[in-house]
């Protein structure tokens, strides 16, 4: 039927048309495109092969099979479509079983994470704490077949009051640093010795961060001055350098050209700065900001050195020590609450790191949300 | 309205780098002037003086006077920010604010500056200054949309209604055509004859049709060579500049047989 119509518009056109072929000639010397799964389909057996005479595991089947299939994919390649084609084969090969390999540990992770935190979650874990559970309390629920008692409200809410504060001290200094940087301070010593501060800030332990916050309490209130705005101070030490590093970055992309355009509008410079340079960049400084958040959630030891460690719910972070899930997840493994009955205690910690991971991957996902809505419109 | 610049002895400096020797120049009130001149012979920094951009940058600094109507733009106590309201500058790239609607655009100069304006004057204003930038009759029914939605052209528009919006004495325009078609161009240059009737309008360009065309003065700016100071050789009206020029060196720019 097709071959009746372009006869027809052959003649029409006069027979000026080429004639039909079946392959393009320009697509001469190509592995049709069925070639790489047939490759990949027998390096799968080859490497199961391979694999079986080591004696089989999935982990050396999985190599054998790669390396194989890279082998085999570059060489065949190099034959059928030259040189440069092989090359271009073998490096794609290559980043697709980089990015595999790095894929496989967070894979791992979460799967782990929910597999052994899942049992754990429920409504009487989130909302109650671990006041008045015992090691007895745990004995007596094993022994009963019971479900496990005691939860983490109180390390959530910890966690949530104390990254809080942590940011309500981070944000605006390293904001306001980022902006002395890139708009005042250009070139000016100042300004370089602070960013070369900056660099060694992000390089401070987290536990020297903890010292630090502690030793600086305990000159203003004594020794035992452990409670959550402590912490929150280790945490914006730790926290300070990613603020002004983003911000930084996100204000030095805002085009001269719009500052420019304010000044020549008679726009005094810290209203060019608060209105124009800050709103056309808020997009990537919220998401910085919330990545800076993300970072120092999961931080154990400077919260045990200066918040303590809490069993209680205690909301004022000016008083009393307190708990975070990191905290949290650390004394059930190190120090069970029954030491002769481990498995409500681990079945908590499980739970709280699930916690703890879906608490990030949240921020994550509103930090998207917030860029995604500050970012400057574009349409028509 | 439409104030008159004087220019005695302008020396303009890059830190220690003398980038502009020795210009005096005086633009009429109502006209339009025309800087021309090969790349580099510094009629964008000397453009960049006459409202203060020019400090800006880092290690920006003039010798010499610029009268606005008399008054010293580099007098003692002069606040830029004040000789910038009233001296307008629309640039070569369009530059609307990425974050801002168009009508948010055209109040720009009033909202930034913390200024109240009513509902009604705000609506009035912006009406005004878009018809004023030739662009009302395309954007009415948008206005709300984000000002970078617009094409090249419009958004050049956008600009010089954004400047308006302020009501200045004198506008300057830095190339404000070399990034846009020539119908685009063609309406920048419409509206520049339009803009004569009430503003002083100064403008570099490198279109020497383009200067012909718009301008009733023209300024020619040459270079010696690298590293040496731009000059300001030959002012005149245009058709003196392009028919019978008094300098050898203008004349050869104006012929193309420069270089």
């Amino acid at each position: 039927m097709s071959a009746t119509t372009t006869n027809l518009n052959n003649k029409a056109n006069g027979n000026s048309a080429p004639p039909v072929r079946k392959r393009n000639s320009l697509a001469k010397g190509k592995l049709p495109k069925w070639a790489i799964w047939a490759i990949a389909a027998g390096s799968i057996v080859l490497g199961a092969a391979a694999s079986t005479l080591t004696g089989f595991n999935v982990a050396s089947f999985a190599i054998y099979s790669a390396i194989i299939f890279l082998i085999a994919a570059s060489v065949i390649t190099t034959v059928v479509e030259g040189k440069r084609r092989g090359k271009n084969a073998m490096w794609t090969y290559l980043i697709y079983a980089a990015f595999i390999v790095a894929l496989i540990p967070l894979a791992s992770v979460l799967y782990t994470v929910l597999q052994k935190g899942l049992p754990g979650i429920n409504s009487h874990f989130l909302f109650s704490s671990m006041n008045g559970v015992t090691g007895a309390v745990d004995n007596q629920t094993v022994a009963n077949g019971e479900p496990v008692i005691g939860g983490a409200y109180h390390a959530v809410m910890g966690t949530l009051l104390i990254t809080l504060w942590a940011t309500l001290i981070s944000v605006p200094v390293g904001m306001l640093t980022a902006v002395y940087l890139v708009e005042y301070g250009q070139g000016k010593a100042l300004s370089k010795a602070i960013t070369f501060f900056v660099d060694v800030m992000t390089g401070i332990p987290s536990i020297v961060a903890g010292l630090f916050a502690a030793a600086l309490f305990g000159i203003i209130l004594g020794p035992n001055a452990r409670m959550g705005i402590v912490a929150a101070v280790a945490l914006s030490v730790l926290m300070i350098p990613t603020v002004v590093r983003s911000t930084e970055e996100m204000l030095k992309i805002v085009p001269n050209e719009l500052r420019e355009a304010s000044f020549a509008l008679g726009v005094r410079r810290w209203r060019t700065i608060l209105k124009v340079v800050i709103p056309t960049a808020i997009s990537g400084i919220a998401s910085g900001v919330t990545l800076a958040i993300a970072r120092v959630i999961g931080e154990t030891a400077p919260i045990l050195v200066t918040a303590g460690i809490a069993s209680n719910i205690n909301l004022n972070v000016f008083a009393n020590w307190m708990s975070t899930l990191p905290t949290f997840i650390y004394y059930q493994i190190l120090t069970p609450t029954s030491p002769t009955n481990v498995d409500p205690s681990v079945q908590r910690a499980w739970a709280a790191a699930l916690l703890l991971i879906l608490m990030v991957m949240a921020l994550n996902l509103i930090a998207r949300l917030v860029a995604s809505i500050f970012a400057p419109k574009k349409g028509r | 309205m439409a104030k008159r610049i004087d220019v005695n002895d302008l020396n303009v400096y890059y830190s220690k780098f003398l980038a502009v020797e020795g210009v005096s120049i005086n633009i009429e009130p109502k006209s339009v002037t025309a800087f021309i001149g090969p790349s580099g012979c510094g009629k964008s920094t000397f453009l960049r003086t006459l409202n203060r951009m020019h400090e800006v940058i880092p290690g920006g600094r003039v010798e010499g006077q610029v009268l606005l109507d008399g008054d010293d733009l580099y007098g003692a106590g002069v606040d830029p920010v004040t000789v910038r309201s009233q001296i307008g500058m629309v640039f070569q790239r369009p530059n609307p604010f990425p974050t801002m609607s168009i009508k948010d655009n055209v109040l720009a100069g009033v909202k930034l500056n913390g200024t109240k304006i009513s509902r009604s004057d705000a609506d009035d204003l912006v009406e005004k200054s878009l018809r004023g930038a030739n662009l009302w009759n395309e954007v009415k029914d948008r206005l709300d949309k984000p000002g970078s939605g617009l094409s090249g052209g419009q958004q050049q528009r956008l600009c010089i209604a954004r400047t308006i919006a302020v009501k200045p004495d004198v506008i300057l325009m830095d190339e404000p055509c070399s990034a846009l078609d020539p119908i685009s161009t063609l309406a920048i240059e419409d509206l520049i004859n339009e803009l004569k009737s009430d503003y002083t309008v100064v403008i570099v360009t490198h279109n020497m049709q383009q200067a012909a065309r718009v301008s009733d003065k023209t300024a020619f700016f040459n270079i010696a060579g690298t590293g040496k100071p731009g000059k300001l050789i030959e002012f005149n009206d245009t058709t003196a500049i392009f028919s019978n020029p008094e300098q050898k060196a203008t004349e050869d720019y104006v012929s193309g047989r420069f270089g």
